[in-house]
């Protein structure tokens, strides 16, 4: 059907599940969850799950339903609107309910109704899914769509990449506000204990030296840090050059193996090959890239002008303003031919940034800044990348060429022989199987 | 060269391969170039040779083993024939060789490694028995004796102008002796029509002459023919063609031999000559002519850097080519009556040439 309509959405995961006492906030309290420590989630700000049910509530003016469980023998359910102005859940009909949960399952189940549009949605949401597939290749995907087809896009891997580990923030990535809720947290009574327990990778003499350097009295107690105190601190953090980087312990980048699986199933290319950056930072911000390149079978040659580009930040497909990403434009620099690649070739491009701090260039969280670090992971990664497909190609071309000549060969030598011999008035053609034998080798 | 000297040739050719074969190795084989540019003037043979410039073909290439195996089927093939004694022609040698699952893109390929065998034995083809389609043919007072094998004819004697259409020049006329001959030079004529009239008009008899057709370029039997008049029986060899560059080029290729049989000798009649017609006769004898095309002239540009016009007659005639820019046919004497060219321009001719 054309036009927009009424559509009710199921949404359900066998995830953790969401503890009781968090239920309403995090479905029901938009900006809900206030960080002290950070790790990499798919997620920044506690906005998008909010956002769908919001535009559903405004949309239909109907609840949200939400059952879910952290795997113990109960589970809860519970239906609530969003108080728009004073951003609070309101809870329908007696709360949050307990039910028993015999099997122990665990995860979320959403479900609202909102109204939309499918026909014209569609091959977005397809393309979504069909990209989250490729970069969760351990996970099953189904869909009903509300034509009634069945998308299932199933796992080919049992293996999950090493969950993202909780760490404090690192100090060249905090502001004043992070801060002010450290300290109004902190158990500690000396400024240089509260830096060693509150950030990441910062030890005893470091915090000494830190303090030092930005003239603040390590003995002073944090909770007395005037507001123009903390801006200094803040400031200092920034400038000091001689913390210890960021470590990767709170990233969870899925590594190249599951990469190039997830690539293989849903592209089904001639050759894929991935590579992970080590980790970096910018800005105090620790992140990893992650790049692929496939190369033939059935990913298709670009429409001409274009570059098949998937990017994913933290896990998730950018489907949008590919052109303005920071990928794009290092592609598009790339000298290709020095890896024998064209860009008009099969070829699909695969950028995977994960990071505490996902640099978006706009609140739509659709492309990626330009940032230096991160652009030279990239380009590193991109020409690695490219250099195995090179030499992929080069064998490959190699072995095509051995193979006709040995055709060739096979169509001749025997002939000459059989000639030769007939002239030669000898009774027994020569043996020719040791001049092929070389050959064949050489083309394994 | 007598047969078994050939196929002794054509074994010692087929055991190099079948030895590199059996050592293991990728045939190999070693010939002259053929190309124009390695082509130069032997002042004592008074023909064109090939240089010391030499390729190779080996079966290693894959760009060359494609043509190894056709030149070593060619041998294989002209081997059979000459040992059945059984002629064969370029025409036959190329729809044979598909049976024997050799391909050739066209007739001109495999003529192109019949060439290469030529080169690399020093045999022209005729030796091996393979001779081209096109016949031409001689009319005149020359009797020969058949020396074929075929005992039907093996040691017969006919003269050549016991048959007035001409006799065809074949094999079995090629390999015929010399026996008598009241004749005392050769007229080699390009066209048909002018043959025929010639004959008809007695020429053999009014000028002492036999009259070969050489029906357009002259093919190699003809012009070893001719070759072995001059060789053999001291006839001075005069040639009458169209009065066009290419009339002119075949007059230069019976004189001076082709670029294509640069590697066989005694294929040409160094003292043979161009009698008419020539360019300055269109003028001369105020011929009826026609434009020449583009294509007449490109021609004639092209013949002006080949170094066998370098003469100062042939750069003459080439020149006067270019001036006029036209062209006149063996036949336009008949403006002038039937019996001009007989009454006439031959007596010029031959008074100003002997």
């Amino acid at each position: 059907m054309r036009g927009s309509n009424i559509y009710q959405i199921r949404v359900e995961d066998n995830g953790c599940g969401v503890p009781k006492e968090y239920i309403s906030s995090a479905f029901g309290r938009v900006l809900f969850g206030s960080k002290y420590v950070l790790r990499q989630t798919r997620g920044t700000f506690g906005l998008g799950g909010k956002m769908a049910i919001l535009y559903g509530q405004i949309t239909t003016h109907s609840p949200v339903k939400i059952i879910t469980s952290t795997g113990g023998p109960t589970k809860y359910f519970c239906e609530l609107m969003i108080d728009i102005q004073h951003n609070k859940p309101l809870l329908r009909r007696g709360g949050i309910k307990a039910m028993p949960n015999p099997t122990y399952w665990h995860g979320t189940i959403v479900e609202f109704t909102f109204e939309g549009d499918y026909a014209r949605a569609k091959p977005r949401i397809i393309e979504y899914f069909k990209q989250t597939a490729i970069i969760l290749p351990y996970a099953n995907i189904r869909f009903i769509a509300p034509d009634g087809v069945y998308y299932y896009f199933r796992r080919v891997t049992e293996e999950m990449p090493k969950p993202p580990q909780e760490v404090p923030p690192h100090p060249q990535g905090v502001d004043v506000e992070l801060i002010k809720r450290l300290i109004r947290r902190t158990r500690t009574r000396r400024l240089v204990d509260f830096i060693v327990a509150s950030f990441h990778r910062v030890g005893v003499r470091t915090a000494y030296k830190f303090l030092k350097f930005a003239r603040l009295d390590p003995k002073k107690d944090p909770r007395s840090l005037k507001s123009d105190e903390i801006v200094k601190l803040v400031k200092a953090m920034k400038r000091y050059n001689h913390f210890l980087p960021p470590d990767a312990s709170c990233l969870s980048p899925i590594g190249p193996e599951l990469l190039e699986k997830g690539i293989m199933k849903e592209l089904q290319p001639e050759f894929v090959t991935a590579v992970q950056r080590k980790p970096s930072a910018y800005s105090g911000h620790p992140f990893i890239v992650e790049a692929a390149i496939a190369y033939g079978g059935k990913v298709s040659p670009p429409k001409p002008g274009e570059i098949n580009l998937f990017r994913y930040a933290n896990k998730i497909p950018l489907l949008y303003d590919a052109a303005s990403d920071v990928s794009m434009k290092i592609i598009r620099s790339i000298k290709w031919y020095r890896y024998k690649i064209d860009l008009n070739m099969p070829i699909a491009f695969f950028i995977h940034i994960v990071s505490t701090k996902v640099p978006y260039k706009t609140v739509g969280k659709e492309y990626i800044a330009d940032k230096p670090e991160i652009s030279y992971e990239i380009e590193w990664a991109l020409k690695t990348c490219a250099r195995r497909l090179k030499s992929y190609l080069t064998r490959k071309a190699r072995r095509a060429a051995v193979q006709r000549k040995l055709n060739i060969l096979e169509r001749y030598l025997p002939k000459i022989a059989e000639f030769s011999t007939a002239l030669a008035g000898m009774d027994d053609p020569p043996e020719i199987d040791k001049l092929f034998r070389g050959l064949r080798s050489s083309g394994q | 060269m007598d047969n078994e000297e050939v196929l002794a040739r054509l074994r010692e050719f087929g055991l190099i391969i079948y030895e590199q074969l059996k050592r293991g190795e990728f045939p190999r084989v070693k010939i002259k170039s053929r190309t124009i540019s390695n082509i130069v003037y032997d002042p004592n043979l008074r023909q064109f040779i090939l240089g010391d410039r030499i390729i190779t073909r080996s079966a290693a290439n894959v760009r060359q083993i494609k043509s190894l195996t056709q030149l070593v089927w060619v041998a294989f093939f002209a081997y059979k024939s000459l040992s059945a004694n059984q002629p064969t022609t370029l025409r036959d040698l190329y729809y044979n060789s598909e049976a024997f699952g050799i391909k050739f893109r066209d007739q001109k390929e495999s003529n192109e490694i019949v060439a290469d065998l030529e080169t690399v034995l020093s045999v022209p083809r005729e030796d091996f028995m393979i001779f081209p389609e096109e016949r031409s043919a001689v009319f005149g007072d020359l009797t020969i004796e058949y020396t074929s094998p075929d005992p039907d004819y093996y040691g017969k004697k006919i003269n050549l102008a016991s048959h007035p259409d001409g006799m065809m020049i074949g094999p079995s006329l090629l390999t015929a002796e010399f026996v008598e001959c009241n004749a005392n030079k050769v007229i080699a004529i390009e066209t048909g029509g002018l043959f025929t009239r010639f004959i008809s008009e007695k020429v053999h008899k009014r000028f002492n002459a036999i009259l070969v057709h050489t029906a357009g370029q002259a093919p190699r039997a003809t012009r070893r023919f001719l070759r072995r008049l001059n060789d053999e029986l001291g006839l001075p060899v005069y040639i009458l063609t169209d009065a066009d560059v290419w009339g002119m080029h075949i007059a230069m290729v019976i004189i001076s031999g082709s670029a294509n049989a640069a590697h066989l000798t005694e294929l040409n009649t160094p003292d043979a000559k161009w009698m008419g017609v020539w360019a300055t006769d269109i003028t001369r004898y105020k011929l009826p002519t026609e434009p020449m095309n583009q294509e007449d002239l490109n021609r004639l540009f092209l013949l002006q850097k080949d170094p066998r016009y370098r003469d100062p007659f042939w750069a003459r005639e080439i020149s006067e080519f270019i001036k006029i820019k036209r062209k006149a046919e063996q036949q336009s004497f008949s403006r002038y009556g039937l019996s001009y060219i007989v009454e006439k321009y031959l007596p010029d001719k031959f008074s100003s040439l002997e």
